[in-house]
């Protein structure tokens, strides 16, 4: 691709209001969403507020909605819109504006201050913890979130409903949730805390968190539904409650 | 760059229900037009009450024919008083299956309920309280409907043995392989479930505890990746079987012996 000319319309402001102010950019050949606005920083608004950090898509700083949908700035190319074409950027819709495109995001921090820890059992008597790999590999899969928050953006339980966030944890907490109560050395049960408090049965599995995350965490499918089904184990499921009841296990993984 | 833009709330960032600027409306468009053409199409064939045997082929939509009026009875457990269509007997767990699907759900829940319409697309009602509350909280019985429609899928195994049983000898029609083929995607479907997914073994901490368990996790997970697939070519493999068989018995398409 040859250098061509973008129009970026780009939300500045702060809470108490703002607008969208275009800039015309020359993108080279090999150039990212990121890398445009770094150059209107540059030559046209040195005080254009922007977070960002690794550019590899790793460190999920650089998170913004680019034409209506949440991405990673530095991993949208450029080449991906037609030449001559006008993008939006704004900052994340969810979270409370700070200025232009950042975002306080703190509302996630809180959530994962909710999240009960790690809690391994007893020591075996060598007196180390043993697991086996097969163990351990579904949950692998939830270590790779980079914590960019896009699917907590896109999630229309609190994008839509800022009277639900009070009561649920969102995708991200969902995943760590995942990684912690899948784990074969933890003792922890978090399954009437993501029930009762931390909104599970809000989620309506519409998958818009696995669509939009960069790391290609299959949010829904591998975290949220297995969760949603172990609820149904202990809450709505009268056959394995009498089953646990018999069997004299309290929970349904530590059968 | 312009200046002298008059102010707007943050709010106001987003301009209607998104700044999506591709075409996000066609899928649950596509989604209202294929589900509520089934829905439409199957109600009908229900209320139909004939055309849905001709000898050796039963239609999925009557199977198991429990009503001692069915046209073949599979196995007569309601007296002749039943003068409805017998697909009513039965009808309510393949629908109750697909209607608790998590996959459906997310069809439905987007498409007809545009909760949302499409992602980053603003919901269409105002409060929203998903599956915590009345009437959605009864997803919770999916795999009850799991275990149930293994039941009628069972039976359908069977359909499709008789349909190559021409007057006491074997015979393969196309409808013998109407029949199979439905039988094969439906399994495809039931066996790819999450609910299914997690009894097989979803549900354990320690797989190297339960190796059997383990293996059979892991063969559900494989078919699970591919549950939406099967969830609409078996959508549209059984209604298919149910139109093949009631033109033959209508007489509008005659059945082809291979063997
Ligand atoms: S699947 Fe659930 S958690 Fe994910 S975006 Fe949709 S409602 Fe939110
Ligand atoms: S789960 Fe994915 S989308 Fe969500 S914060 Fe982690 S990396 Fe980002
Ligand atoms: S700058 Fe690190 S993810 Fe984009
Ligand atoms: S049938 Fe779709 S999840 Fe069970």
């Amino acid at each position: 691709m040859a250098a061509s000319n973008f129009t970026f319309r780009v939300w500045r402001g702060d809470k108490s209001g703002g607008n969208f102010v275009e800039y015309a950019v020359e993108s080279e050949e090999g150039m990212v969403v990121l890398d445009c606005i770094h150059k209107i920083q540059a030559t046209d608004a040195g005080d254009l507020a922007v977070r960002w950090n690794c550019k590899a898509g790793k460190c999920g700083s650089c998170s913004a909605e680019i034409n209506g949908k949440p991405r990673l700035m530095c991993m949208t190319r450029m080449s991906t819109f037609e030449p001559g074409a006008t993008i939006t950027v704004t900052p994340l819709k969810t979270f409370p504006i700070l200025r232009d495109l950042v975002t306080d995001v703190s509302f996630n921090y809180e959530k994962a201050k909710q999240v009960p820890g790690f809690k391994p059992g007893k020591k075996e008597a060598d007196g180390t913890y043993r697991m086996q790999q097969e163990d351990i590999d579904r949950v692998q899969e939830f270590h790779k979130c980079i914590e960019c928050f896009l699917c907590q953006t896109v999630c229309h339980v609190i994008r839509d409903h800022e009277d639900n966030k009070e009561a649920f944890a969102g995708p991200r907490l969902f995943v760590r949730y995942a990684s912690l109560e899948m784990h074969p050395l933890d003792t922890n049960d978090r399954v009437a805390l993501l029930k009762e408090k931390q909104g599970l049965g809000l989620c309506n599995i519409t998958k818009c968190c696995t669509e939009v995350c960069p790391e290609h965490i299959k949010i829904t499918d591998n975290a949220i539904i297995p969760l949603k089904e172990r609820v149904v184990s202990q809450y709505y499921d009268p056959v394995a409650w009498l089953l646990r009841k018999v069997r004299g296990k309290k929970t349904e993984a530590a059968e | 760059m312009n200046k002298s833009l008059k102010v707007l709330q943050p709010s106001e960032m987003i301009a209607g229900s998104t700044n999506r600027t591709d075409a996000w409306w066609k899928e649950p468009l596509l989604v209202v037009m294929v589900l509520g053409g089934f829905a439409i199409y199957a109600t009908w064939a229900a209320l139909q009450n004939k055309h849905y045997f001709v000898a050796p082929y039963l239609s999925p939509f009557y199977s198991p024919c429990l009503s001692a009026n069915c046209a073949d009875c599979t196995l007569p457990l309601i007296g002749k008083w039943w003068n409805l269509s017998p697909a009513f007997l039965i009808l309510w767990v393949p629908g109750g299956f697909r209607a608790t699907c998590y996959y459906y759900r997310k069809a439905y829940y987007r498409s007809f309920f545009g909760s949302p319409p499409g992602c980053a697309v603003r919901d269409v009602s105002k409060s929203y309280k998903g599956e915590s509350a009345f009437p959605f909280i009864l997803q919770n019985i999916h795999r009850y409907f799991f275990w149930m429609s293994l039941v009628i899928l069972a039976f359908l195994w069977w359909d499709a043995l008789h349909a190559f049983k021409f007057e006491g000898k074997f015979g393969v029609g196309v409808g013998s392989l109407v029949l199979t083929g439905n039988a094969v995607l439906l399994s495809l479907y039931s066996l790819s479930c999450h609910s299914c997914r997690h009894i097989a073994g979803g549900g354990l901490d320690v797989f190297s505890k339960a190796p059997a368990r383990h293996r059979m996790w892991k063969t559900f997970t494989k078919l699970n990746e591919n549950h939406q697939l099967f969830a609409w070519i078996s959508l549209f493999g059984v209604a298919l079987t149910d139109v093949y068989v009631r033109l033959l018995s209508m007489g509008v398409i005659k059945d082809f012996r291979i063997i």
